[in-house]
């Protein structure tokens, strides 16, 4: 990561406090009230734009992991791991967001009969997973490249748990997003991008700050090696 | 427990916001570990430059 990359993080990190501050003013306060689900489908504009954040991160990470089997170049094994990281901090904030609106929603925290839920559950413990397989191993080549092939498996994972609630008919779960367009009202759908967009903001600040911290960390590492 | 419509709702953004906050204070704790460090080899370098230099004076002499 170069120096004026790490100096413009202080004006994102700024720029995505400032959008998480509209996205919440927008989603509590300027989006109207939903007459079927309520104020409980206020969590949609917080919950949604979160879930897909942890797809996009474990996303990420494949790429990076494939990137590194193809490349053999190390700095993609930190950047795989880290995206990885987000996703399972955003894919926890998805199961538990996703809890609390099935409890104002059905009046149940969880539900197994939910294949979206299910199959979201077991993406998440799956790149739970990678932390346990990365840790057990010794830092190195073979490292990286057992935590890129475990990356690239979970991928299959994911439009499989995008699409579960399609493929598997479930009517459970909402479906919002339809072929014939979002079944929202103009101002909903807008408050629901700028909250996507806020998140998106938010993980990419967090997944550059985690990045810059993890380099510096192995710098000074090689640092302290060479000083003995 | 019987949590209002509202309470949930409250709860489902608190959460998203305790999360940051701890991600920020694990962050800036992570930051102060390595500025410590960054201290320790500074000094180390200085130590080594100077004992370095003491060689150098030695050899001359």
């Amino acid at each position: 990561m170069s120096l004026s990359s790490v100096r413009s993080l202080p004006g994102l990190a700024a720029l995505a406090a400032a959008f998480m501050g509209v996205a919440i003013l927008m989603a509590l306060i300027v989006a109207p009230e939903d007459a079927d689900q309520g104020i409980s489908q206020r969590i949609f504009y917080i919950h949604v734009p979160i879930a897909l954040t942890a797809y996009f991160c474990f996303g990420l990470g494949a790429l990076k992991a494939l990137l590194l089997l193809w490349r053999s170049d190390d700095r993609y094994d930190l950047e795989s791991y880290v995206a990885i990281h987000q996703g399972t901090i955003f894919g926890a904030l998805t199961l538990i967001t996703g809890s609390i609106w099935a409890k104002a929603s059905w009046n149940v925290w969880w539900t197994w009969s939910s294949n979206q839920l299910v199959l979201f559950l077991v993406l998440f413990l799956f790149y739970c997973a990678y932390f346990m397989l990365r840790f057990s191993l010794e830092e190195g080549p073979r490292r990286a490249r057992s935590s890129a092939v475990y990356a690239l498996f979970g991928v299959v994972l994911i439009p499989v748990s995008f699409l579960a609630i399609r493929l598997a008919e479930d009517f459970i779960h909402p479906t919002v997003f339809t072929r014939e367009g979002p079944q929202m009202t103009t101002v909903m759908f807008v408050t629901f991008c700028v909250a996507w967009a806020a998140v998106t903001l938010l993980a990419f600040v967090l997944y550059r700050v985690e990045l810059a911290g993890k380099r510096l960390d192995a710098d000074l590492r090689t640092l302290r090696e060479a000083l003995g | 427990m019987n949590l209002s419509q509202e309470e949930l709702v409250a709860a489902a953004y608190g959460v998203v916001f305790v999360f940051v906050l701890v991600y920020v204070a694990i962050i800036a704790a992570k930051l102060a570990r390595l500025q410590r460090e960054t201290a320790e080899l500074v000094e180390l370098a200085r130590q080594r430059a100077d004992s370095g230099s003491e060689q150098a004076s030695g050899t001359d002499e």
